[in-house]
């Protein structure tokens, strides 16, 4: 057997060794980050529950109180959001998929800008809704924080409609065309049964995305320290509180602003990770 | 089509109820093709409206101030002069910090998930990092400023001051009061949360490669970074490039983090050691004081700028990802 032992060949050995010892100390680098932030949030957050949390309003700066008008508004603009975001969303990626074939030039310009839609800037989502639905009407709202929100919602719903519906094999479009059944009977009754799980999932990461989201809720629905007296005045949410609180002096407004952070994180990651999960084992068939 | 003579009135009831149906049909297909058609174009006019919305919105600015909104480093929210010089500058600055951290790490760690680990190791590592993409970016705020500030100050940024602060050249970059909050930091945290979305396109990117034109390359008798280096790389080059800029449309936008540890300066150092301040930090530090049209106009035409710069970064992103996919004929 030839063996190379020159300089060069030890030379190329020494060059391979020593970037995949890089790539495995970059790998421990990202990973160090995650523990860290991740034990951080977890330790603090675990400190700082307690009941209170779930039964008293934010207190006022120094006090002691709890989450719950901050929970239940995020909880009321996140629905919203979902409600607004996921129809549109389904619908313009069902178009997309289903009924764009003969316009490839206008079914691709809506895809280019979803594309874009889905990695702009929060915060640019949520002047835009402030200059169309605060502004114009005067005062900030639960309303529009929800409208902000479905705005995020809107292009994660949209691609991974488009995406599940482009997996749908075909012979299930053709079997159920040819029985003479409508096109929006097939899409509603034949397609969209086999592509719910992946439709869902679309929309649990929009929910995922959104829960954490405090940028645009800053110009939207503003803060409230009190219960909302409806979704048509200013509402709290946990990541604005979580803000607040966290650029705050006091320490009881720091504890709370952890246990806001560690209850946004678990929610977040176990909504993102289940949503995965879930797909994971409920693929369409034939369609890896 | 002429309708064919029937035998009895039995069938011509049925054939009109069947036309009937068949009308129905039609029109409800229509009628469901348009709504889908609608709410498609909405997607479509959004984006369009995001950016006439805001440069409205902000026209007072641009009227007021022209070019000087641009290049002016003075911002007085007092004597009602804004110039937003400073902010473009952190933006800037501190995304540049974030890629100069996350391209060599996120090239790394694909080179590892896609060459280096043993296959059973790929999916829950290439996992584990997603979630980095998941965590929401206030807590990197918080852990930012309650955990990377105070080591920062206490362990990293004096040495940062001794060493690379005497080195001739780039020595001003480096030099001032470890005070923890600052341009390096927001950089630091930028980058760790850009690293999953670079290194994942990254890796799908990577895994496109023809396994033919790999195997070619190892049965020359290449090593594995020969492959990686000379085959990989050049094959899904446009498509790393337009990962590259996806990272990069995240980090001039992001807010929260950099917000919690920039430091809301609005004064032009050098040094990156000391606190600055960025577009969107500005816009969410400062929205709710805005006491004048003309301050409120100003922050709006800030997000203009924030807009179009992260949209012509997005879109070079995604022209580049379609190259690959063209290539690849999907």
């Amino acid at each position: 057997m030839l063996r190379a032992t020159g300089f060069f060949y030890r030379r190329r050995r020494a060059v391979d060794l020593f970037a995949k010892t890089l790539g495995i100390a970059a790998t421990l680098f990202g990973l160090f980050w995650l523990a860290w932030i991740l034990l951080v949030t977890l330790n603090n957050g675990i400190h700082a529950l307690a009941p209170a949390i779930f039964t008293q309003n934010t207190p006022p700066p120094g006090g002691e109180g709890g989450l719950a008008n901050a929970l239940f508004g995020s909880l009321e603009m996140s629905i919203l959001g979902v409600l607004i975001g996921a129809p549109l969303g389904i619908a313009a990626g069902t178009y997309l998929a289903e009924f764009a074939e003969r316009h490839h030039a206008w079914r691709e310009s809506v895809r280019f800008v979803n594309d874009i839609l889905l990695s702009a800037p929060s915060i640019v989502l949520g002047l835009f809704v402030y200059t169309l639905a605060v502004r114009s009407v005067g005062h900030f709202s639960g309303w529009s924080g929800g409208i902000a929100l479905g705005l995020i919602v809107l292009p994660v719903v949209v691609r991974t409609t488009d995406e599940t519906l482009r997996l749908v094999p075909n012979i299930m479009r053709e079997a159920a065309l040819s029985l003479g059944i409508p096109r929006w009977k097939v899409t509603m009754q034949v397609l969209y049964r086999a592509a719910a799980p992946g439709i869902l999932t679309g929309v649990l990461l929009g929910l995922a995305r959104i829960s954490g989201e405090t940028a645009p809720l800053l110009f939207t629905s503003l803060n409230n320290q009190y219960w909302a007296s409806s979704i048509n005045a200013p509402t709290a949410s946990v990541p604005v509180v979580v803000f607040q609180f966290a650029m705050s002096p006091y320490e009881s407004w720091h504890a709370l602003a952890w246990a806001g952070a560690f209850i946004v994180t678990v929610f977040v990651l176990l909504l993102s990770v289940g949503a995965r999960a879930y797909l994971l084992r409920n693929r369409i068939e034939g369609a890896g | 089509m002429s309708a064919l003579p029937t035998g009895s009135g039995i069938a011509s009831v049925d054939e009109a109820r069947s036309r009937a149906r068949a009308a129905a049909e039609t029109r409800q297909d229509a009628a469901f093709h348009w709504t889908l058609f609608a709410a498609a174009g909405f997607v479509l006019v959004i984006l369009g409206a995001a950016a006439a919305s805001m440069l409205w919105g902000g026209r007072q600015a641009f009227e007021t101030f022209g070019w000087h909104f641009i290049v002016s480093d003075e911002w007085d929210a007092v004597g009602h002069q804004f110039g937003a010089f400073v902010p473009i500058y952190g933006t800037l600055v501190s995304s540049a910090i974030a890629m100069i951290i996350a391209i060599p790490v996120s090239f790394g760690i694909a080179l590892f998930l896609t060459e280096i680990a043993p296959t059973w190791l790929r999916a829950p590592i290439g996992a584990a990092i997603e979630l980095l993409a998941g965590i929401p970016s206030i807590i990197y705020g918080m852990w930012g400023l309650f955990s990377l500030v105070p080591f920062m100050a206490a362990n990293v940024l004096p040495w940062v001051d001794g060493n690379l602060g005497q080195v001739p050249g780039i020595g001003p970059l480096f030099r001032g009061p470890p005070l923890g909050i600052g341009m390096l930091t927001a950089g630091i945290v930028l980058g760790i949360m850009v690293i999953p979305f670079i290194s994942s396109v990254m890796r799908d990117v990577f895994q496109t490669v023809p396994a033919s034109l790999k195997e070619s390359a190892y049965a020359l008798g290449s090593t594995t970074w020969e492959v990686v280096w000379k085959v990989v790389l050049p094959y899904t080059r446009s498509a790393v490039v337009g990962g590259i800029f996806l990272g990069l449309g995240r980090a001039l936008g992001e807010t929260m983090a950099v917000t919690f540890v920039l430091g809301n300066a609005h004064q032009l150092s050098t040094s990156l050691l000391m606190p600055g301040n960025s577009i969107a930090a500005t816009i969410a530090n400062e929205f709710t004081e805005a006491d004048s049209d003309i301050y409120l106009s100003s922050l709006i035409a800030l997000g203009f700028l924030l807009f179009v710069v992260t949209f012509v970064v997005l879109a070079i992103a995604r022209v580049m990802l379609y190259n690959l996919a063209r290539k690849e004929g999907r």
